[in-house]
């Protein structure tokens, strides 16, 4: 997972053209490293053993239950399937808003839909709401349309109401060493957004390395604005949100910050379902960012079943006994 | 050359995977001489939890299995009991089973799980019924695993006594979290090295060992166990009753005061599989 390999051989010595062909494809290595160079790599071990003892904190109960509820209103709840009907998703904007009777939970962040939803979802939550629309906008989750559509698509997300939209990185043009355009792009969807708060999904997935995570988390935070988020994952790969892949970007942020000022959130999506793995995500914001991004609009967790755990351990903490999942809304499993 | 002993650390059988405790506590069994012989697992409250999230995620894949198939894997539980007979022999005799007695209670355990490796395809054709309605009509019953159930074992016949109380709830397509007899808990310990190796998938049979009082009011509250089932003393009784009050649950305990002769062919049969199923009625139009 360390640096890439350098090249051995210069780009217009005897291997020629093909040469150079080659060595673009393998993610040119000379602009790679003149990026490393800037920002450093990451030690991937020392990554993997931080990341471990995170899962060994000792959570007392007050501070279970104080932090089960900052996640639940750090919850972009998510509905991002094929089969998304507009009565599903007012049904999510009810959760959203009231995730569960007699808890006292605040609601969560937002909700997190495709584009040809986000109407739906502002007729489901009025004008006037806490919670906020997200909307993947940009060709979610491969990114592959022209720049030109992939605009259109934010721009519609925003006239039907989305107040976030999150977008999808060129990762083919990134693994090929394309760093500019992969910056312009963001650049454009950024300047669409106007006012609108802007998620990059980096697809950690796909980059392959902590380095290229690094990387790509410095290409995003360059030209975003404070308030802007950098996202793990689409959610739609194999790999999703890790606490490891999370705390590179988590490190990118605090570096970032400390050399320019300028905060940038942060968003893990996919994969965390259980109110104990938040638990850890949480454990992983405050010792490496600290209070200050412990609030949702500074860390945020994309999640579709997340939130029915939350509200099961919230409410074994609250009455003592262990709760069945069919309990709470939307577990479809019967057993 | 002198060789180290290899001495057997032993774990229990949650979810398909061979666990410690979550606790990292253990308690010293002592063999039938008063010899130190293992240090078992002591299963806490949070363990039990584990082990209802892992009968949760096996349970719907068991109970949608054919009948017929989750009698061929019962079946297949009882070869593998046979074929390591010295194995469970030796350990029910830790517990201080003589020879003789442990051989018999192992072939009492096989024939049992024969026994309902036979039912698995036929008690739904006697519970079942279709019933007589007076209207255009047909009216039938037919019955549906409860979901994960909690067992409670005794601690004489450990193997004959767990077995002949989880045997019948799988059979159905139950999933069970068991705790394991708590003054002879090898046996168990063995028996899901055994489970591990018979075709059943993980996380269907779920053995836990350790004391009574850290599992008894947890699996009583617990409101994703559906039923209780086992051996239990008036104060356990009492607990579990008013646990299962609150979280809507079914019991079906035998009382601690009177011994159950698991032995007798009064411990098996088809009552033991109604015990922890569902019964759904439906009607359906009659067409022209």
């Amino acid at each position: 997972m360390g640096r890439l390999p350098s090249p051995s051989l210069p780009l217009f010595s005897a291997g020629g053209w093909g040469m150079v062909a080659a060595l673009m494809k393998a993610g040119s290595p000379a602009a790679f490293r003149r990026l490393c160079n800037e920002i450093g790599t990451v030690d991937a071990v020392g990554i993997e053993e931080r990341v471990a003892k995170y899962a060994t904190r000792s959570v007392k109960q007050a501070s279970k239950v104080a932090g089960l509820k900052l996640v639940v209103s750090m919850v972009d709840l998510t509905t991002l399937e094929g089969k998304d009907t507009p009565d599903k998703v007012a049904s999510l904007c009810q959760k959203a808003l009231h995730p569960h009777a007699g808890l006292d939970v605040p609601p969560v962040a937002a909700v997190c839909v495709y584009p040809s939803m986000v109407k739906h979802a502002r007729r489901a939550l009025g004008a006037d709401t806490a919670v906020r629309i997200a909307s993947v906008a940009t060709a979610f989750p491969s990114g592959q349309a022209p720049l030109r559509s992939r605009l259109a698509e934010v721009k519609a997300a925003l006239a039907d109401g989305a107040d976030e939209i999150d977008m999808v990185i060129n990762r083919g043009a990134f693994l090929a060493g394309e760093f500019q355009l992969v910056q312009d792009e963001i650049t454009a969807v950024r300047d669409t957004c106007g006012a609108a708060t802007l998620k990059v999904i980096l697809e950690v997935s796909e980059l392959e390395t902590y380095d290229n995570i690094r990387a790509a988390s410095f290409l995003a935070m360059r030209v975003l604005r404070p308030g802007d988020f950098i996202k793990t994952s689409t959610g739609k790969t194999l790999l999703n949100a890790t606490l490891g892949n999370n705390q590179v970007m988590l490190e990118a942020i605090r570096d970032f910050y400390l050399e320019t000022g300028i905060p940038i959130a942060m968003k893990p999506a996919g994969g965390i379902r259980t109110a104990k793995q938040s638990l850890h995500f949480l454990i992983a914001v405050k010792e490496t960012l600290g209070d200050a991004w412990l609030t949702n609009r500074r860390y945020r967790f994309g999640a579709s079943s997340l939130l029915n755990d939350l509200l099961r351990q919230l409410e074994k903490e609250k009455t003592g006994t262990y709760q069945a999942p069919y309990h709470f809304s939307e577990a479809a499993e019967s057993y | 050359m002198t060789r180290l002993p290899i001495t057997k650390t032993p774990k229990v059988y949650v979810g398909g995977a061979f666990i410690r405790s979550e606790s990292a506590r253990t308690f010293p069994l002592q063999d039938a001489a008063g010899n130190f012989f293992a240090n078992i697992p002591q299963c806490t409250r949070k363990d039990l939890r584990n082990a209802v999230e892992a009968a949760a995620k096996a349970g719907p894949g068991w109970a949608k299995r054919t009948a017929y198939n989750r009698g061929q894997i019962i079946y297949r539980l009882a070869e593998m009991l046979e074929a390591r007979r010295a194995d469970m022999g030796d350990a029910l005799a830790v517990g201080g089973a003589t020879r003789a007695a442990a051989a018999k209670e192992i072939t009492a355990t096989i024939d049992r799980l024969i026994h309902y490796a036979g039912w698995a395809d036929k008690y739904e054709q006697v519970l079942g019924s279709v019933n007589p309605v007076a209207s255009p009509h047909f009216n039938f019953t037919v019955t549906e695993p409860m979901g994960i159930i909690g067992l409670l074992a005794p601690d004489e016949a450990p193997l004959l006594a767990l077995v002949s109380l989880l045997a019948p709830v799988i059979t159905s397509g139950n999933t069970v979290v068991a705790l394991a007899s708590t003054a002879r808990p090898y046996p168990a310990i063995v028996l899901g090295e055994m489970l591990a190796t018979s075709d059943l998938p993980g996380g269907v049979v779920n053995l836990l060992t350790g004391f009574r009082k850290d599992i008894v009011p947890t699996m009583a509250t617990h409101a994703h166990l559906r039923a209780i089932g086992g051996v239990a003393n008036a104060a356990e009784r009492h607990t579990l009753k008013l646990g299962a009050v609150e979280s809507v649950k079914r019991v079906k305990l035998h009382p601690a005061e009177e011994p159950v002769d698991w032995f007798s062919a009064k411990a098996q049969g088809l009552y033991e599989i109604r015990d922890f199923v569902e019964f759904k009625t439906t009607w359906h139009p009659i067409g022209a």
